[in-house]
């Protein structure tokens, strides 16, 4: 039993929930769906590039180059770059909705159209 | 190893972090500010010479050979973006030293505006697609603190639509790069492009370029995806409104450009038929939406979309002449829209509004800025000898020479319309009598003094003479362009300087 289609259902499912929420008029459930978004965009990476359980990329000793097949060690790098950045970009985002709410004084997407067309 | 490859990204980070260390000191702050876009601009220089001579430059970072590191990779396409990014940013960084609040300083302007630069000649220079999103995320972070920069409600409400879809867009974009590393197990640009005939499954290639057509076509703000710019770009201190106008956009443009020219070549009658239809729509949607406008800046964002179309319908044809109109497009926009942006910050100055109906009489109080925005005004519109024509020209004659007469057409008819809307700010704020009356003083409280106006109005003279220098002497950037433009679809020369001769 390989886990790689559990994970692609759970991909699936994280980015329905995070469309259907951004969706809704709130602004609380807009930086969920974003989060819930960035979450499935980062497992998607871990899914795709594939899954080599219990093979850590280490070299033994007195060796140049690893046995046999290991997990590779790159999606998990970009993964922690992607981490780190939907951190701090997510971080502002809620101060912006907790500033937008303090200015606007609503929770609530329709009540600031005023800069649409 | 060509240090000038990461020179454009050092020095933006160097004066960004230099900026943060005087922050309690205003005035060094201003001077960091203009002298770090200053070495931006002359590292530009030296870079697109350096490329014209030597054809593509590439720095392996940390001597990690490509494709396992990360590549700094620099041909004209990247190195003429690069020296625009320095001379906008040179442009805005002196305007804004008149035209930003002290309290707008006091909240960090010049660190930020660093380093959206840094974010930006980072995006034009990489080689290597995660490290695109990761700069894109430096740009986008830096973009979304100058937004909201003054903290008003109209600032809060074009954010959030700015930000929920610029990071969409950007979690777009790490999904397909995720898919791609999937399917090639690399995300090197040069070894993606030598790699993409091997691919087994053509058609999931076809999806994972879509995926990244649709990423940077938010970003590029092109239709059906443009709704964040008009809602957003109108809001913040007309300095911000210029440096996003010149260059945000242009990343996403420039990325499109690339992905598709170099390495999601193999299935054009897809990725070059969306692109095709999007630009036409793009331009005829943005044009008139700017018609029914009646705010100067507002009118600016919209044909900010429109203008991106053009540029898309020379990607689309895909000729080197056609690419060559787009890169000069490229230039075009920039230098007349942030022109423009800036033109309608002094009219704010002096009457207190951006509503075209509130505004009037600059005509008569404000000649020389009349005649400034004339020429910034029929450079966007197309009339010669202005740069609007040649690049026009240049689109428009390559779209005949592969018959795509309908393209054309819109693509006059884009122009015509751009007009129409030119010489509707032109008679409402430039023509038509004050409404305030003729004894109205012609300048508000903040007009600023003589030294101010220098500040003001030197960038933007500076700005409509090289458009006037697009338009009349356009064989240099005819060269530079053409010349661009055949390296571009000349993918096999760009894999070999990036790899090594043997790639292939």
């Amino acid at each position: 039993m390989t886990a790689e289609p559990l994970l692609a259902i759970l991909v699936g499912v994280l980015f329905a929930t995070a469309t259907y929420l951004m969706l809704r008029r709130s602004l609380v459930k807009l930086v969920i769906g974003l989060i819930l978004l960035s979450n499935a965009a980062n497992l998607l990476i871990f899914a795709t590039s594939g899954l080599t359980r219990g093979a850590p990329p280490l070299i033994p000793e007195g060796m140049l180059t690893p046995e046999g097949p290991v997990a590779d060690p790159l999606p998990q790098a970009l993964i922690l770059t992607a981490i780190v950045i939907s951190f701090g970009v997510l971080a502002f985002a809620v101060v912006l909705i907790h500033r937008a709410y303090e200015v606007v004084g609503a929770d609530d997407l329709d009540e600031m159209k005023d800069t649409d067309t | 190893m060509r240090i000038e490859v990461a020179l454009p990204v050092i020095i933006p980070l160097f004066f960004g972090a230099l900026a943060l260390a005087v922050w309690q000191w205003r005035g060094v702050q201003r001077a960091v500010g203009v002298l770090g876009s200053a070495a931006l601009t002359a590292s530009g220089i030296w870079l697109l010479v350096a490329v014209w001579n030597d054809g593509v430059l590439a720095m392996h970072m940390g001597s990690w050979q490509a494709p396992f590191g990360i590549v700094l990779a620099a041909d004209l396409l990247s190195a003429t973006m690069v020296l625009l990014t320095g001379v906008m940013g040179l442009i805005v960084a002196l305007y804004s030293l008149v035209s930003m609040t002290p309290d707008h300083e006091r909240f960090g302007y010049h660190p930020l505006l660093q380093l959206l630069l840094a974010g930006v000649a980072g995006a034009f220079l990489t080689g290597d697609i995660f490290n695109l999103y990761v700069w894109i995320e430096v740009l986008l972070v830096a973009s979304f603190a100058l937004l909201i920069l003054g903290g008003e409600r109209a600032q809060m409400e074009g954010a959030i639509k700015y930000v929920t879809l610029n990071l969409i867009s950007s979690l777009i974009l790490l999904a397909a790069v995720g898919l791609t590393y999937g399917m090639f197990g690399t995300l090197n640009m040069a070894d993606l492009a030598a790699k993409m005939g091997e691919a087994e499954n053509t058609g999931l290639v076809t999806v994972v370029g879509v995926l990244f057509m649709v990423a940077f076509a938010i970003k590029a703000a092109a239709f059906p995806l443009f709704f964040w710019l008009p809602a957003s770009y109108h809001t913040p201190p007309v300095a911000i409104s210029a440096i996003f106008a010149a260059l945000l956009t242009k990343v996403g443009v420039y990325a499109l450009i690339r992905f598709f020219t170099l390495m999601f070549t193999e299935a054009p009658e897809v990725t070059q038929t969306i692109l095709l239809w999007g630009s036409g729509f793009t331009m005829l949607v943005g044009v008139l939406g700017a018609a029914a406008q009646f705010e100067f800046r507002r009118i600016l964002a919209f044909h900010s979309v429109s203008q991106i179309g053009y540029i898309i319908m020379g990607l689309a044809l895909h000729t080197p002449l056609a690419l060559a109109g787009s890169l000069l497009f490229i230039i075009h926009h920039s230098v007349v829209k942030t022109n423009l942006f800036l033109i309608s910050g002094i009219s704010y100055f002096a009457r207190g509004t951006h509503e075209l109906k509130d505004l009037g009489g600059l005509y008569r109080t404000h000649p020389g800025l009349s005649v400034l925005f004339l020429i910034s005004a029929l450079s966007l519109a197309g009339l010669p000898p202005l740069s609007g024509f040649l690049v026009k020209l240049m689109l428009v004659r390559a779209g005949l020479e592969i018959e795509a007469y309908w393209i054309v057409g819109i693509a006059l008819l884009t122009g015509l319309l751009t007009f129409y809307s030119m010489v509707k700010i032109w008679a409402e704020a430039f023509w038509k009598a004050d409404p305030r009356g003729e004894e109205a003083p012609a300048n508000g409280a903040a007009w600023p003094g003589r030294g101010g106006l220098w500040l003001l109005y030197g960038p933007v003279a500076a700005l409509a003479a090289l458009a006037v220098l697009m338009g009349v002497a356009a064989e240099p950037f005819l060269q530079l362009s053409i010349a661009a433009g055949e390296q571009m679809l000349d993918v096999d020369a760009y894999v070999e300087a990036i790899l090594g001769a043997d790639a292939r």
